[in-house]
């Protein structure tokens, strides 16, 4: 379903604030795999999720997206075939606008916009649905500013967006990484639901360890932008902390650093 | 002081508000919804005016010139918008570059004079000063207020369809538009260009109400576009939700600024100091979101650290 050969990315090649984000990525992911990537701060997690969306180009290598080379598409033609949420709450959805709004965007998603009128009645029936689901009682508050919600209210909606229309890929850029642990859970509850329901292709950059574990079939370590640990099936069923720990130590070389990492 | 004489140039006032409100309208469109601070609105006014000048006195048909003027602004627009997204020039330098190149082509519409004069007795113009306290229809207030509405309509239309709503949501948050799959360049090119149609129409009905083109007449129309968009946030943004009502309230806002010019005249203020007083006026009200957000910032540090 995503197909990652060989790419790289330097930021501000020959500057003083040159920095090599991606070496050689190298990613082959199955459709229904539900990957989680874990690394420390500056390893190239979010990097790799923005190179797949198409935030900037790469400077090397290739992006095919069920089957499509995307790597020389711009970012919102590659939202065709992506379905993404970010780590600030801020950044998915239309502040200005309201719940409905954000949806119906969300919905022609990848479809030509003209001038038909941009929010149907029939919509919203399918909005008010889809938004009891999520159990916050935003379906009592469609005409409410986005503005308005709580950042969990709003990654939740963010997520309903990136999946109202059934995307080939699902990419989670530390999406809950804002969020307070009680609403980190349960907007994470609601992930884990949408993607099993739909039979989701999802990558889910995150830096707690645990969630890293427990969630998805398959689970990548990165570091100094390679990936140096790729556990799947059943070695990622029983994986503990230990073992990972262990893994990523043989692969690089070194002990696992990234405070924010060992303490989740 | 002379009441009679302030009665009498009301009329005048509100129907100078009514055109200059079509062009807050453009300006609210790039600086409300687009999020963009647009500068060649100060040419393409002037721009409107001098291709309806022009084509009304070759014996152009009036409705067609104001039309084509709508479509040389949008052209206007689109150069500012090429300028900032497939050259990178910042939007507000982008504006400027357009704006200082518009004052040379300005210079040519009109062949080369400064100033053109459109005779409302000679031609068949749609507004006129002339007719501003009479009691009929073609009194220029009655014809404007009802041209100011069947473009609010059309607007309020337009921003409801999906591209409209496509082109609200690149103002609120690029970011998250493209993530929708929305071409955020070629939205900002649309809004821009819609803006400036917008201005350039208005510019077109002050030329041929004032009986004249002047390469000067875009001078400052930013500030006044702007005061027009924030006297009508100031008075009605609480009760003017409705996206047409938004755009009634700049309209009003317009004529607001225009009663009260005229009052300030009246009182005795120089003319010539009139640009002076809006600068001053429209940065105080710009400033005041900074400081009201700078006031409580502070508050919420003082909070911060005793936690």
């Amino acid at each position: 379903m995503l197909k990652i050969s060989h790419i790289a990315k330097t930021f501000n090649p020959g500057t003083i604030t040159e920095k090599k984000a991606l070496l050689d990525v190298d990613l082959h992911l199955n459709e229904g795999d539900f990957v989680t990537v874990i690394g420390g701060n500056g390893a190239g997690k979010s990097t790799m999720l923005n190179a797949v969306a198409g935030v900037f180009p790469v400077d090397r290598g290739t992006i095919e997206i069920g089957g499509v080379n995307v790597t020389n598409l711009p970012e919102f033609k590659r939202a065709a075939y992506l379905g993404r949420v970010f780590q600030d709450p801020m950044t998915g959805t239309a502040a200005t606008m309201n719940i409905e709004e954000n949806m119906a965007l969300a919905l022609r998603r990848g479809r030509p916009r003209g001038l038909r009128w941009g929010i149907t009645n029939l919509e919203r029936q399918m909005y008010r649905e889809q938004l009891h689901t999520l159990g916050l009682g935003l379906e009592d508050r469609m005409a409410s500013k986005v503005g308005l919600l709580s950042g969990g209210q709003r990654q939740a909606l963010t997520l309903l967006m990136a999946t109202l229309r059934t995307p080939k890929l699902l990419l989670l850029d530390e999406h809950t990484a804002a969020l307070d642990p009680k609403t980190a859970a349960k907007v994470l509850e609601i992930t884990q639901k949408i993607v099993d329901e739909q039979h989701l292709t999802a990558m889910m950059v995150t830096h707690n360890m645990k969630d890293a574990i427990a969630i998805g079939n398959r689970l990548i370590m990165m570091n100094e932008g390679r990936i140096v640990v790729d556990v799947s099936g059943e070695q990622k069923k029983k994986l503990t902390r230990a073992d990972l720990m262990g893994l990523f130590e043989k692969a690089a070389g070194k002990e696992l650093d990234g405070d924010r990492l060992l303490l989740s | 002081m002379d009441l009679l004489k302030l009665f009498n140039a009301l009329p005048g006032a509100a129907a100078q508000g009514l055109i200059w409100g079509l062009m807050a309208i453009g300006v609210y469109i790039t600086y409300r919804i687009l999020d963009v601070a647009d500068l060649t609105v100060d040419g393409s006014m002037a721009t409107g005016g001098a291709v309806a000048a022009v084509l009304i006195m070759s014996g152009c048909n009036v409705w067609l010139a104001i039309l084509a003027a709508f479509l040389i602004g949008m052209v206007a627009g689109l150069v500012t918008g090429l300028f900032h997204t497939f050259m990178g020039i910042p939007a507000i330098l982008s504006g400027i570059l357009t704006q200082l190149g518009l004052y040379s082509i300005n210079l040519r519409i009109m062949g080369g004079k400064a100033n053109v004069a459109v005779n409302p007795n000679k031609y068949p113009l749609l507004v006129s000063l002339r007719n501003v306290r009479s009691l009929a229809l073609s009194n220029p207030i009655f014809v404007l207020i009802l041209f100011t509405a069947a473009l609010i309509l059309i607007l309020y239309w337009f921003f409801g369809t999906e591209l409209g709503c496509s082109l609200r949501a690149t103002g609120a948050n690029q970011r998250m538009a493209r993530a929708q799959g929305i071409n955020t360049s070629r939205n900002v090119l649309l809004g821009l260009m819609l803006s400036n149609g917008l201005v350039a129409l208005s510019g077109a009905l002050l030329a041929q109400y004032q009986g004249f083109a002047d390469v000067n007449s875009g001078r400052g129309a930013i500030v006044i576009g702007l005061a027009a968009v924030i006297i009508g946030e100031v008075f009605f943004g609480k009760v003017f939700i409705n996206f047409a009502l938004k755009l009634t309230a700049v309209s009003i806002g317009a004529i607001i600024y225009y009663l009260v010019i005229q009052v300030v005249l009246w009182l005795g203020l120089n003319a010539n100091d009139l640009k002076l007083l809006t600068a001053l006026v429209v940065s105080v009200f710009l400033a005041v979101p900074f400081w009201r957000g700078k006031y409580f910032a502070k508050r919420a540090g003082k909070g911060e650290d005793h936690a």
